[in-house]
Order: structure tokens, then C-alpha cells, then sequence
């Protein structure tokens, strides 16, 4: 086992093949329906979000706050752990993102997967498309459009929990006096998604 | 398991392309890689957590590198394509990262390299390799320990004139 060993370690292995070798694997893995979930990092002014889809769609955003390599094991156990970086699935949204951050897009138009939410924190994420760009909903005014007007906390845990935020806007709820409340990503990423839709 | 694959082919990437690479050469053992990784993301989720996964994928890769030795043996290429003793193994790996014993079986001749690769790294028994390679398994057998006695002598002369590593 020893010279096996060795003859391995003597190797010096290219990072451009292995590149290339993983691009290959995505490729296959795709094709053979085995790619689960697929992610990138994209780069912005929020910091960079990571950016993981199934095959039916977009089915999470996160910020650097939430830490990355916890998100991925979660999704690993959550939903399969044959996840690959594999940047040309999350392509369109990486696109829009760019888009949206330049003030040039108002809405995102890709398909999302919501199977990491059920219950009455799936009515809310839901529901959060319907809060136009540029304006803000108090979380009372959420939880009465979801149907449970007294469960104004409970929508600021599903605001907290939405698996894709900026996709699905929760950073436009806000609290009713009007200051902006909290947010996954920080306060200050909700301050700059809020101005920067102010000033669009 | 249910750890993200990812983290797999980051950690294991390399060793297993060493693997795939002294079994069957540069070329082929790039097909090797990409077997060994879909088979092994296929079986990922099924995976006991306690298992060793670099045994594992280990494994895999030397079955995956031997079954193409074994597709070329009987599609009888005539030309090998592995090259010149020491040639483009110098230039391709270096000495840089220590005791290069790809490099010193790269230098063998093609018969010891290769019963060396396929019995000490592939794992196969002498009568399978000899089926390989053609020849009775004791001619395999003795193919290997001379290739194996050449090592020795190599790391030792390297030891004994201080050359760099």
C-alpha cells in the first residue's frame, strides 16, 4: 500500500485538466439526470450570493452571512447531495441579477422551486411577488394578504426562512412604522436593495 | 452520505486522476476519471456515512482504469501509446513534488511499467495480469518484481548522488 501510495503522490495533477475533467463530469451528470443541484457564486454588490438550482428551478439564494458551505450541506441533506458547482444552470439568473443590481430590471422571470418551504411559510414567499418594485408592505399587511392577519411574526420568520431573497423580494416587507426590519442578509444589504429600487 | 459531491471531486480529484493515470497512462485515464466520478456521484446518496470515501473512489478508479486496459487489450491497438521511457513523464510532472516514482516508472520498460501498474496499483492478480499483458503469469509475475527491483535501485542511486527531488 505504501508504493501505491507513493506513485500517487508523485504525480503532479494540472489544475486546467482537473478543471476541464469537472466541466466534463457536469456535463455527464447532467445528462444522465444526476445532477440534483447545481450551484455558483455570483459576485455583486451585496457581497456574493451563492446560487443553487434543481432541475425545476432556482431553489436557493444566499448571502455570505449565512455561510455558504453551511448552505450547501443543507441542501446536501435537505434535498440530495449530488450537488456540483455547475455555473451554467444558474446562468439566466446570474444574468437577470446583473441586470437588476444595474436598474435595469424590475422583476426576475425564472422558474423557482419552493420544495424547501411548506405550510403557511410557502403562502408567504409565495405572495411576495405581488409587492410591485420600488414599494414596501408591513409585515401585518403580508400576513393579512396571507390570510392570518394576526400571525404578523410568523411572517417575519417566513420573510427570515425565504429560501431565495432578492428572486423573491422580502426585503420589501417592513415594519409598520416604516424603518426596514430585519433581514437574512444583514440590514445593510436590505438598506441597499430598498434604496437602490428607490432610486431606479 | 450527505455531503455535497462537490467537496468530493475537490478533495479526491487529483489522487484519483494518479490512480487512473499509472494504470492506463495519461490519456486514457482522463475517460477513467469521468467514469469513476459519475459512477461514484450515482452511488453517493446510497453511501455509508462511516465508509472511507478515498478507499472507495480508489476502488472504483482502478476497476474503471483496469476495464479500459482490458477493452484495449482486446481491441488489440498494435501501437502503445504510452511514452518514451522517462521523456514526456520529466516534462509533464517534474521532480518538483518530492520522490517522483511516476517518473521512475514512466523510465521502466513497457512491460515491467505496466505489470507494475496493473498488479501494485491495480490491484490485479498476476493470472489476470498476464491476460493483459499475453505471456504465462509467471512471465507477468517476473515482469513485475524486476520492474519493482529497478524502483528500488532507482531511489537508491537517487539517494546515494544526492540529486534533487
Amino acid at each position: 500500500m505504501n508504493e501505491q501510495q507513493h506513485a500517487g503522490s508523485g504525480t503532479v495533477v494540472d489544475d486546467g485538466e482537473l478543471a476541464a475533467l469537472h466541466a466534463r463530469l457536469v456535463r455527464d451528470a447532467r445528462d444522465a439526470g444526476l445532477l440534483d443541484v447545481a450551484y455558483r457564486v455570483w459576485e455583486g454588490p451585496v457581497g456574493p450570493l451563492l446560487l443553487a438550482a434543481t432541475p425545476a428551478g432556482l431553489v436557493r439564494v444566499a448571502f455570505a452571512v449565512q455561510d455558504h458551505d453551511a448552505v450547501l450541506t443543507s441542501l446536501a441533506t435537505r434535498i440530495s447531495p449530488r450537488v456540483l458547482a455547475a455555473p451554467g444552470r444558474l446562468d439566466a439568473v446570474a444574468r437577470q441579477l446583473d441586470e437588476y443590481f444595474a436598474g435595469r430590471r424590475r422583476q426576475f422571470d425564472v422558474p423557482v422551486d419552493l420544495r424547501l418551504l411548506d405550510g403557511f411559510r410557502r403562502t408567504v414567499v409565495e405572495r411576495l411577488g405581488e409587492i410591485g418594485y420600488g414599494r414596501t408592505a408591513s409585515y401585518a399587511q403580508v400576513a393579512a394578504a396571507s390570510g392570518s392577519p394576526r400571525a404578523v411574526r410568523a411572517v417575519g420568520t417566513a420573510c427570515a426562512l425565504n429560501p431565495v431573497p432578492v428572486v423573491l423580494p422580502c426585503h420589501r416587507v417592513v415594519r409598520s412604522d416604516g424603518s426596514p426590519g430585519r433581514y437574512a442578509g444583514g440590514a445593510e444589504a436590505k438598506l441597499l436593495l430598498l434604496d437602490l429600487e428607490r432610486r431606479a | 452520505m450527505d455531503e455535497p459531491f462537490e467537496h468530493v471531486v475537490r478533495r479526491h480529484g487529483a489522487t484519483v486522476l494518479r490512480v487512473c493515470r499509472s494504470v492506463v497512462g495519461h490519456h486514457d485515464a482522463q475517460d477513467a476519471w469521468a467514469e469513476t466520478f459519475l459512477a461514484a456521484l450515482r452511488a453517493w446518496p446510497a453511501l455509508d456515512a462511516g465508509a472511507n470515501v478515498e478507499a472507495w473512489l480508489v476502488t472504483i478508479a482502478r476497476r474503471k482504469a483496469l476495464d479500459t486496459v482490458r477493452g484495449s487489450a482486446r481491441r488489440a491497438v498494435p501501437v502503445d501509446v504510452l511514452p518514451e521511457a522517462g521523456e514526456r513523464v520529466d516534462e509533464a510532472d517534474g521532480v518538483a513534488d518530492g520522490l517522483d516514482l511516476w517518473a521512475a516508472l514512466g523510465a521502466l520498460p513497457e512491460r515491467q511499467r505496466r505489470a507494475v501498474a496493473l498488479h501494485h496499483l491495480g490491484g490485479l492478480p498476476y493470472p489476470e495480469v498476464a491476460e493483459v499483458l499475453g505471456g504465462t503469469p509467471a512471465a507477468a509475475r517476473r515482469a513485475g518484481a524486476d520492474g519493482i527491483a529497478t524502483l528500488r535501485r532507482t531511489y537508491a542511486r537517487w539517494d546515494d548522488e544526492g540529486e534533487p527531488r
